[in-house]
């Protein structure tokens, strides 16, 4: 939800680019309007226009007049892109500084992301949400 | 949404009463069709100031605009104005039936469909004395003048008193689902700012007289944070970042600061250093504005 300190405008953004990258909302699907973010989310509509906007000047949302937004064609693959190369700064640096801080070495390092990615493939399986 | 001509504009307004002044060169402007929060202390002058104008009051000095035309005794823009206060006075008789059925008559974009829905909401005896109403329901008949007249300027000057947290909630949804649909400028003032925070696009802040923030509701998210480290290097990053200190704390040889004026560059720098750094709630931002010892002794 709405977390303080980062623009809200900026946050709505973020989260109908999660949707899009997870597939909850399809391209050339419509996204709720601009009203129907605001009182979910309980805040001021220019805000959520304002986040709203934004998507569509770069282009991964498009307005159809008089009917509403909708999620341009191939803005899956973009946000994606967009999104890698943002993963370094927003996780592998912060990890490689924290571990430095803890004295644990490149190779452990390896070793241990190995470990948990081998048990994350792992655990979906095992909680699959459809079997219980 | 926003920014055709300003709906209020104020310059260099001062009020006194007597020796007291309530308002000391107070200048701003508030957009049109914005929720604008109007946040202080008691008796920072907010009320002054919604007084001068509605046209209840007359400025000592200084100009106040509203609709582009002085406010007082001024019906035309008046007529657009609905104005719901925390000590309305009604007559000794009347129920909530009353006040209702005599609204369309001062509000010509009175709903009384609206008005109705929201008596239920707030499940509001229509036909008790209102002098036998709780306090809470008082502030409802209040709130409910306020949505459903939807005047072009609204003020709610502390509209909740006695409000439960449930009554609130039932506000804050049907304000905002309402002006969605019908956008007009409102003007919020309220001490129950985190609960508004997320609602205002744009927020003023006014202390002892005179207006210390005046600015978009986006703008200050982020602005302010508490950095906490050791003192030293606290002390280094003040200076080397000349960063305004609202507020500060020690504990041993750690130091917390409050402190206004943070940017990506001031962040990334604060991160780099080793200083943890934590934004603050408008609220906050807001108490240490206005009543931090730092604030008085800066004046």
């Amino acid at each position: 939800m709405i977390d303080e300190g980062k623009p809200i405008f900026l946050q709505i953004a973020e989260q109908i680019e999660n949707d899009i990258i997870a597939g909850s909302l399809a391209e050339e699907s419509q996204v709720p309007s601009t009203n129907e973010f605001a009182a979910f989310h309980r805040i001021n509509p220019a805000t959520a226009g304002k986040g709203v906007n934004l998507l569509v000047d770069d282009g991964v949302l498009y307005k159809k007049r008089g009917i509403g937004m909708f999620v341009a064609t191939g803005a899956r693959d973009a946000l994606i892109k967009k999104r890698r190369t943002q993963f370094v700064d927003d996780y592998v640096r912060p990890l490689l500084a924290e571990a430095e801080k803890l004295g644990i070495d490149p190779t452990t390092l390896r070793t241990l992301i190995a470990d948990a990615s081998g048990n994350a493939s792992v655990t979906p399986q095992s909680t699959d949400p459809a079997r219980t | 949404m926003t920014n055709l001509t300003p709906v209020i504009e104020v310059r260099d307004l001062t009020k006194r009463f007597g020796s007291m002044i309530a308002l000391d060169a107070v200048s701003l402007t508030v957009p049109a069709d914005s929720i604008t929060g109007l946040l202080g202390r008691n008796g920072a002058g907010k009320t002054t100031l919604m007084h001068v104008l509605t046209g209840q009051d007359f400025p000592t000095s200084g100009e106040a605009r509203v609709f582009g035309q002085p406010p007082a005794e001024n019906a035309s823009v008046l007529q657009h104005i609905a104005f719901i206060k925390e000590s309305q006075k009604y007559p000794d008789d009347f129920k909530p039936l009353h006040v209702f059925r005599s609204a369309p008559w001062f509000f010509e974009n009175w709903d009384a469909d609206f008005a109705d829905r929201l008596v239920d909401d707030f499940r509001l005896p229509l036909k008790r004395r209102i002098k036998k109403l709780s306090r809470g329901q008082l502030s409802a008949v209040g709130v409910i003048v306020g949505l459903a007249s939807r005047a072009p300027l609204t003020f709610f000057d502390e509209p909740y008193l006695g409000l439960d947290a449930v009554a609130r909630q039932i506000f804050y949804d049907r304000l905002l689902a309402d002006y969605a649909e019908f956008p007009r400028t409102i003007v919020l003032s309220t001490h129950l700012i985190d609960e508004v925070a997320n609602l205002l696009e744009h927020v003023i802040v006014i202390d002892q007289g005179r207006i210390v923030l005046d600015a978009p509701a986006d703008e200050l998210r982020g602005r302010a944070a508490s950095i906490v480290g050791p003192k030293a290097d606290i002390d280094a990053f003040v200076a080397r970042r000349g960063l305004e200190v609202l507020h500060r704390e020690e504990l041993g040889g750690t130091a917390s600061i409050l402190a206004d004026g943070i940017d990506e560059v001031v962040r990334a720098d604060a991160l780099n250093s080793g200083l943890q750094l934590t934004p603050v709630s408008l609220q906050q931002l807001v108490v240490r504005r206005t009543g931090g010892a730092l604030a008085e002794a800066s004046r």
